[in-house]
């Protein structure tokens, strides 16, 4: 099947957003994390917690670079790529893009302040201080993208006359029914994969050099985090099913490949489907999607064939959302095991089986990220905007696109190499021990020159 | 005033201050390269990125603002620009990823790396160059919509005299405006050698920007005559321009008051700018858009306008704080903070 321009068009917005999504999931996530460590090494008066916000600030710093290059180009993209649907949609989500703007620019500015300030300020509060404009500005980032999302699963706010949107009242758009439950999804598994990152970085050093007062510190916050995300992530994950349930059913019904409405619906783990959409070789658990949907066993759930068949969305999503699914509670459980492991005192918290399971969580965490944005996308096809505009009515007519797609394949390997290179150069060439002493003698004798930047 | 007119005038403003913040990013970053390629960096490379390194992500944020901006006002512009810049969009796109990332990179990954700084150095001038062909288009001539498809005439674009002094324009303007600020930063962080280099620079880069601007000028004449007799009924505006120009020529050459010649360099742009903005209304791109015919709706323009009084009263203040820390800051500039 030869590719037409539509779909190069889907495969350079996937991509740009697939790609995107990492650094956007770290930015919304790891300030958090920092202003935590901050916070804790200024309470507890130990410098290995200012020494963890110093690192994390620095390696964060650079994924934010390739984080902010990568929204500027799906920003543009919206213009480039899809001309039609900006045309037609503009007028209702310009509002959110540009709060978007205003918060990333807020970010970015006390970003910019909190680099250069470490030993700027008498009190360390007021250092401290600046992560909140950072942490708030991300925050807010990713929630007023999070309700363009929204807009195009429930559009709202306007009315549609003559192939226009009239009548545009933008802030009920952005509040559309959708909005809530995916904002939460998005921040919730935005701190978590944080958390989850940053507690697989210290398990890894633990298992590569041994212990170190440092990375245990670090491991244990981490996992603290991991744990209370993990079970605010379990709820909005749930929040969001049952929101499917209501206003989306077709999406949740694809997920779950539920295919005739009928009342105590099973969920289905995993399994395949023949040529006759009959599933084989999967787990059924008696009455529990409807239980997902409804908080009731014997709630009724709208199966796919009450929707054209041209209407549906790809049947593959069914693997995206169990895996995003078990991800999730595979990372709740991993912090739960070891919460246990460190209270219970005959077990060691800190052996090797664990520390490995906690290392892997890590880039697990990004694919179950990566999962669950490709299930909203995928989930919502053929729509770009639900019920309004196809994806085929909205994309650039323009046969370049083709060549468009390799240039940023090109940009994103380079990106996405280097990125790697230099923060593993960044911190293998100056491990924490080795860092926490220099520092430590500078402080013993300010008169030798204060690093630059720190 | 309506809101489409106050919608323009902030985002024509907000363009001029991403020409001036990017310019003297853009410059910076090929000044760098520059000074190293010719073994002078340990003269200016150090006052360049104590400057730079606290700013760089707010240059890039005036960028998508603008961008942004107008797709909201105007959403039209994303049909028609969309359509037609795919290409060159794509690749302003591309260099503006490798510019900040490698920026990033380098300043807080490896230091001293050559590769990096010629990436992060070429693509500074590349970058004004390609953003300018959106300037060149909104001219006429070179979008041709077809039933209901539009596209770009690169034929048309490639060899036409406006386009190319357009880009030869954004170019010098860059190395000038840029090489002008770093002298007037210089001085502040009384850095002699420093800004002895950055002054020959910005001497050197003087003449070209006005023989370029009078070229492209009198090509957009050829080009488009109500533009042209627009901008000549604002002669007094380009008058001023000339006036502040020949003032801050004359500072610098006298090696006196590098602040106020910035100053009269940044108001020679600002009255060009202008001049150049307001002849070419109500188009946003002749003939197919005006501001009247694509403005978003009333409640819309309503919103955006709260939010954008909103918004700086939240960055203003923060805005103040970074240039009170990192600029103003006399110890900060010279390198004892």
């Amino acid at each position: 099947m030869a590719i037409d321009t539509v779909m190069w068009s889907k495969l350079v917005t996937g991509m740009t957003l697939g790609f995107h999504a990492i650094f956007a999931t770290l930015g919304v996530g790891i300030p958090l994390m920092i202003a935590i460590a901050e916070f804790m090494g200024i309470r507890k008066k130990d410098p290995h917690y200012t020494l963890m916000a110093k690192r994390w600030s620095r390696g964060f710093v650079i994924s934010v670079a390739v984080g902010v290059v990568t929204g500027t180009a799906i920003s543009l993209q919206l213009a480039l790529v899809w001309p039609n649907f900006m045309k037609l949609a503009g007028n209702v989500i310009a509002l959110p893009l540009f709060m978007e703007v205003f918060a990333f620019f807020f970010e970015a500015i006390f970003l910019g302040i909190y680099l250069y300030t470490w030993d700027r300020f008498k009190n360390p509060y007021i250092h401290w201080l600046l992560t909140i404009p950072i942490v708030t500005g991300a925050g807010m980032s990713a929630v007023f993208i999070t309700t363009v999302n929204g807009f195009m699963n429930q559009p709202g706010g306007f009315v549609m006359e003559a192939g226009q949107f009239t009548a545009v009242n933008p802030v009920q758009a952005m509040l559309n029914t959708a909005t809530f439950s995916k904002v939460f999804h998005v921040l919730s598994s935005a701190y978590l994969t944080g958390a989850a990152l940053l507690a697989g970085i210290a398990a890894f050093a633990l298992l590569r050099k041994g212990a170190s007062a440092y990375h245990k510190k670090a491991l244990n916050l981490m996992m603290a985090v991991v744990l209370l995300f993990g079970l605010l992530n379990t709820l909005a994950g749930d929040v969001s099913a049952k929101f499917l349930a209501e206003h989306q059913p077709e999406k949740l019904a694809a997920a779950e490949w539920h295919f005739e409405t009928e009342s105590g619906a099973d969920l289905i783990l995993l399994g395949w489907l023949n040529a006759e959409h009959e599933i084989i070789g999967a787990l059924h658990l008696p009455k529990l999607l409807s239980f997902l949907a409804f908080s009731d066993f014997n709630a009724e759930v709208t199966g796919l064939e009450e929707f054209p068949k041209d209407e549906w969305p790809p049947l593959l999503v069914h693997y995206l959302f169990d895996l995003m699914a078990g991800i999730g509670f595979t990372l709740l459980a991993i912090s739960v095991l070891y919460f246990l492991f460190l209270f219970w005192k005959k077990r060691n918290e800190l052996n090797k089986w664990l520390l490995g399971i906690i290392a892997l969580g890590a880039p697990m965490a990004f694919l179950g990220v990566e999962l669950g944005w490709f299930y909203a996308e995928l989930g919502r096809q053929p729509w770009i905007i639900r019920g309004y505009m196809r994806v085929e009515e909205a994309a650039t007519s323009s046969p370049n696109i083709r060549m468009i797609f390799f240039f940023f394949l090109l940009l994103y390997i380079v990106l996405g190499v280097m990125c790697v290179l230099v923060l593993r150069r960044l911190f293998n060439n100056n491990p924490a021990e080795v860092e926490m002493e220099k520092w430590m003698k500078e402080k013993r004798n300010p008169s030798t020159e204060k690093g630059e930047r720190t | 005033m309506s809101y489409e007119l106050i919608g323009i005038s902030v985002l024509w403003l907000f363009l001029y201050g991403y020409l001036i913040v990017a310019s003297i990013d853009f410059g910076a970053g090929f000044f760098a390269f520059y000074a190293r390629l010719t073994k002078q960096d340990h003269l200016i490379n150090r006052l360049i990125s104590r400057y730079l390194s606290p700013v760089w992500e707010i240059t890039n944020v005036f960028f998508v603002f603008f961008y942004i901006g107008i797709v909201g006002f105007f959403p039209d512009t994303a049909y028609y620009y969309g359509s037609a810049l795919l290409v060159p969009g794509s690749i302003a796109v591309i260099l503006l990823a490798i510019r900040g990332s490698f920026y990033a990179f380098e300043n807080y990954g490896s230091k001293n790396n050559i590769v990096y700084l010629f990436l992060y150095g070429a693509s500074g001038l590349l970058i004004p160059a390609s953003l300018s062909v959106a300037l060149t288009l909104s001219e006429g001539g070179f979008i041709v919509k077809q039933g209901s498809t539009v596209s770009l005439d690169y034929w048309t674009l490639f060899t036409n005299p406006l386009s190319w002094s357009i880009v030869g324009l954004a170019i010098v303007s860059v190395l000038f405006i840029s090489s002008s600020f770093l002298a007037f930063y210089a001085s502040r962080a009384e850095d002699h050698a420093a800004l002895k280099l950055v002054r020959t620079y910005a001497l050197f880069w003087s003449t070209p920007t006005i023989i370029i601007a009078l070229t492209a000028f009198i090509y957009l004449g050829q080009h488009n005559e109500r533009h042209f007799q627009n901008m000549m009924d604002l002669w007094w505006l380009l008058a001023l321009s000339v006036a502040f120009f020949m003032i801050a020529m004359w500072l610098i050459y006298n090696g006196r008051r590098y602040g106020l010649a910035f100053i009269c360099i940044m108001l020679q742009f600002f009255c060009a700018f202008f001049a150049y903005g307001i002849g070419q209304y109500p188009y946003i791109l002749d003939p197919f858009i005006t501001i009247q015919n694509s403005v978003t709706s009333p409640a819309m323009g309503f919103a955006l306008v709260v939010v954008f009084i909103g918004g700086m009263c939240m960055l203003i203040p923060s805005l103040i704080l970074v240039f009170k820390l990192f600029l103003f800051d006399a110890d900060y500039v010279k390198g004892k903070k």
